[in-house]
């Protein structure tokens, strides 16, 4: 059979070289490269040690080698920053480092503060207590159901009905006081454990029998516990019992060590205590991927389709090519939670594409797809272009091959990009992207679940731009409509997810919380505003934000920030115009504004003297930038059409 | 095997109390290692059942007073086993 790679030989032996360093050998691995001072490679090899042997042991060992790496690069690591409180009313000491371990393999440097054992309730209510001194970017708050609900736990069988269901009411008013109560403290994310059902109900099989037995109280705390969640934003429900459930609850629990050390979790399972806690901390950190991009051979579908050919490769209903199918639909559940899909496969386009199209037992298609790399070139390159044809960083892409050889050298030449390790086999590898946290999302908008379309629709804009002779005759064409609108209910969720996620194109770069937003909205001296962009060729959804802030004699922009989607389509001045011309009708004499640089936002560097800003200061965080309004020219370009509440209501102004 | 179960439990030994493993000896102890309080201890033996998929009962965890113990204690769990 003819190898369509002649390379693959001699890759595959490097492969097997890779798989047997042997993890103790990695250790000193690390502390070599550390005394050499080579960080990056020295973050790399710790992370594959990690990935390669996980647990207690590992865990302490990649704590210490991070803080020497701290310590030498002068606390400049490329690691985002993070601070996770636990309010525990069990013995969670163990699973510390195991958490800082994990996050750290999501490029996440994690600072936790664990409160006092089973004191949770008064680090709640202390407003000046340690909690809040150490400003949590998120709290959990770990109770188990012995401690929550003591009397349907310990004393069901002594309850009369109705005082079963009080104490269920009690537990429920419990739990609505501490949420309320933390929320006047703090605006950070809260993460509370729902209960656990008993593995063995205290009436035996009789329990199950009716929804007031003592499961079907705990799961009515637990429907209780995700309306009171719901209320407020920024407190999301763990679902403890799924969790233990997933794992089963005999191998889950250690019932020695409970008694012992205060420890209910068996050793083994620790780990998956700390990774169930980093699916909700990645994407409250912003670490989440936007973007899978999948190889095809061996990884969508069995076998080699260039080699096996049509009728050779195995996706279908039945084994083995129910493997690829449930990694299939695993992409399509991706795929509807806004995250986009692309493909990066070494193969002839002509062969890929027929499967791609035609085969019968595929579940994805083409259409599924942002953006294709089907050639020979190599993937680091690709996953380049990627990038830069969906207009995101190359840490918002996911990688996914079955090649250990590829894995390794993406990893090697974009450190940027989350490799997902695929099992050897072939079954596994749905839950292997099932469990990955940055797939995870804490809310969802309605951009997110209509974006492959947009995507598809502005490969189409992109083919118009190229067919007109000048930019203006091609903004004019695309008949693009902004609407701009005080931040409402419904899209708090978005504006702060867009403050969390936008990198290129904002020019303060200051991430907000969805609390933190609604809070600056009942300020009358601030708006916040979001952004719509609409076009020929469809809508965009909600794609920028812009909060301005009222001081005596000026206006400050606090951030301005759109998707790179709608940049360089002159959106933005249109945006901009819009914000001083509304701060001159309040009587402001000067539209004011921080560029703030980070190493994403150089889009945005020109921004406001290309506007006709004048430089007022500048110092080691960034410049500033002032408008004087009385003599200002700037104007929105004449074929956006801006909408906005005062032309809604006929310009009350 | 009894050389193994001593190496890896060394092994586990140096990464907890962050000791390089040339340096633990089957004598090792709380009273030599300076970082082996009783938090570490049961750092200690997570990772001891969590790398030979093992329980301890609260009586064998008061019998490992030094890493020799140890590693005597996993190979006895070990071969106990069916």
């Amino acid at each position: 059979m003819p190898d369509p790679n002649p390379n693959s030989k001699t890759e595959s032996s490097s492969v097997i070289a890779l798989g047997d360093r042997h993890p103790f050998n990695l250790r000193s691995d690390v502390d070599q490269l550390i005394a050499k001072d080579d960080r990056d490679t020295a973050l790399r090899r710790l992370g594959e040690l990690w990935s390669r042997d996980p647990g207690s042991g590992t865990a302490s060992f990649v704590i210490s080698r991070i803080e020497q790496l701290r310590e030498k690069s002068g606390d400049k690591l490329h690691l985002a920053k993070f601070k996770v409180a636990i309010l525990r009313s069990f013995t969670v000491e163990p699973i510390v480092p195991l958490l800082r371990a994990e996050a750290f393999a999501y490029g996440i440097d994690l600072k936790v503060h664990v409160g006092d054992f089973n004191t949770y309730v008064q680090d709640i209510i202390d407003g000046h207590g340690s909690l809040y001194r150490f400003s949590p970017d998120a709290v959990v708050l770990a109770v188990r159901a012995d401690q929550a609900a003591p009397e349907l736990w310990h004393n069901f069988a002594d309850l009369a009905p109705d005082a079963a269901q009080d104490a269920a009411q009690r537990v429920v008013h419990s739990y609505e006081q501490w949420i309320g109560t933390f929320r006047k403290h703090s605006q950070a994310a809260l993460i509370v454990h729902s209960l656990e059902h008993p593995a063995l109900p205290s009436l035996g099989v009789l329990d199950d029998q009716s929804e007031a037995g003592q499961s079907g109280l705990i799961r009515k705390v637990n429907r209780e516990l995700r309306r009171i969640a719901a209320g407020f934003h920024g407190v999301y429900t763990l679902d403890y019992d799924a969790l233990v459930s997933r794992h089963g609850a005999e191998h889950w629990h250690d019932e020695r060590k409970w008694l012992t050390a205060r420890l209910p979790i068996a050793a083994g399972h620790l780990l998956d205590m700390a990774r169930e806690w980093m699916r909700f901390i990645v994407p409250l950190s912003g670490r989440t991927a936007k973007v899978l991009v999948v190889d095809l051979d061996n990884t969508l579908w069995g076998g080699v389709i260039g080699e096996d050919g049509m009728a050779g490769i195995k996706i279908s209903a039945e084994y083995p090519g129910a493997a690829y199918q449930a990694l299939q639909r695993t992409l399509l559940d991706l795929s509807r939670k806004g995250i986009l899909l692309a493909i990066c496969s070494k193969n002839n386009l002509d062969d890929a594409m027929e499967a791609l199209e035609t085969h019968p037992g595929m579940l994805v298609r083409a259409k599924h797809f942002a953006a294709l790399r089907i050639n020979w070139t190599d993937k680091s390159q690709n996953l380049r272009e990627i990038a830069q044809e969906l207009n995101v960083g190359l840490d918002a892409l996911a990688f996914l091959d079955d090649n250990p050889f590829e894995r390794e050298q993406v990893r090697a030449a974009l450190p940027e990009v989350t490799v997902i390790d695929l099992p050897k086999n072939s079954l596994e590898y749905a839950s292997a992207v099932r469990n990955s946290a940055v797939f995870e999302r804490l809310t969802l908008s309605s951009e997110d679940q209509l974006r492959t379309e947009m995507y598809a629709a502005q490969k189409e804009r992109a083919g118009a731009e190229q067919n007109f002779q000048s930019k203006e005759d091609f903004f004019r064409f695309l008949e693009q409509e902004a609407e701009l609108e005080p931040v409402s209910e419904l899209t708090l969720a978005r504006v702060a997810q867009l403050t969390q996620k936008t990198n290129q194109f904002n020019l303060t770069t200051r991430r907000y919380t969805e609390p933190q937003i609604a809070e600056m909205a009942k300020q009358p001296e601030w708006n916040v505003f979001s952004i719509k962009v609409r076009d020929r060729f469809g809508d965009h959804g909600l794609v920028g934000v812009a909060i301005t802030h009222d001081q005596t004699e000026h206006c400050e922009v606090d951030t301005f920030l759109l998707s790179c989607r709608v940049i360089g389509r002159t959106v933005e001045t249109a945006l901009l115009a819009h914000l001083a011309e509304s701060a001159a009708r309040r009587g402001r004499k000067r539209l004011v504004g921080w560029f703030l640089p980070t190493k994403k936002n150089a889009p945005a560097r020109d921004f406001y003297p290309q506007h006709g800003f004048e430089q007022q200061e500048s110092n080691g965080t960034g410049s500033m930038w002032t408008l004087d309004l009385p003599s200002s020219t700037l104007h929105s370009p004449d074929w956006i059409k801006l909408v906005t509440a005062e032309s809604k209501s006929g310009g009350k102004n | 095997l009894t050389a193994t179960t001593f190496e890896q439990v060394r092994n586990i030994a140096s990464d907890i109390f962050g000791v390089s493993s040339e340096k633990i000896t089957a004598e090792s102890s709380p009273e030599t290692i300076e970082n082996w309080d009783s938090m570490q201890h049961l750092n200690l033996v997570l990772a001891i059942e969590e790398k030979f998929g093992v329980q301890l009962d609260p009586e064998d965890i008061e019998q490992m007073k030094n890493i020799g113990a140890v590693a005597a204690l996993v190979d006895k769990m070990q071969s106990a086993a069916p």
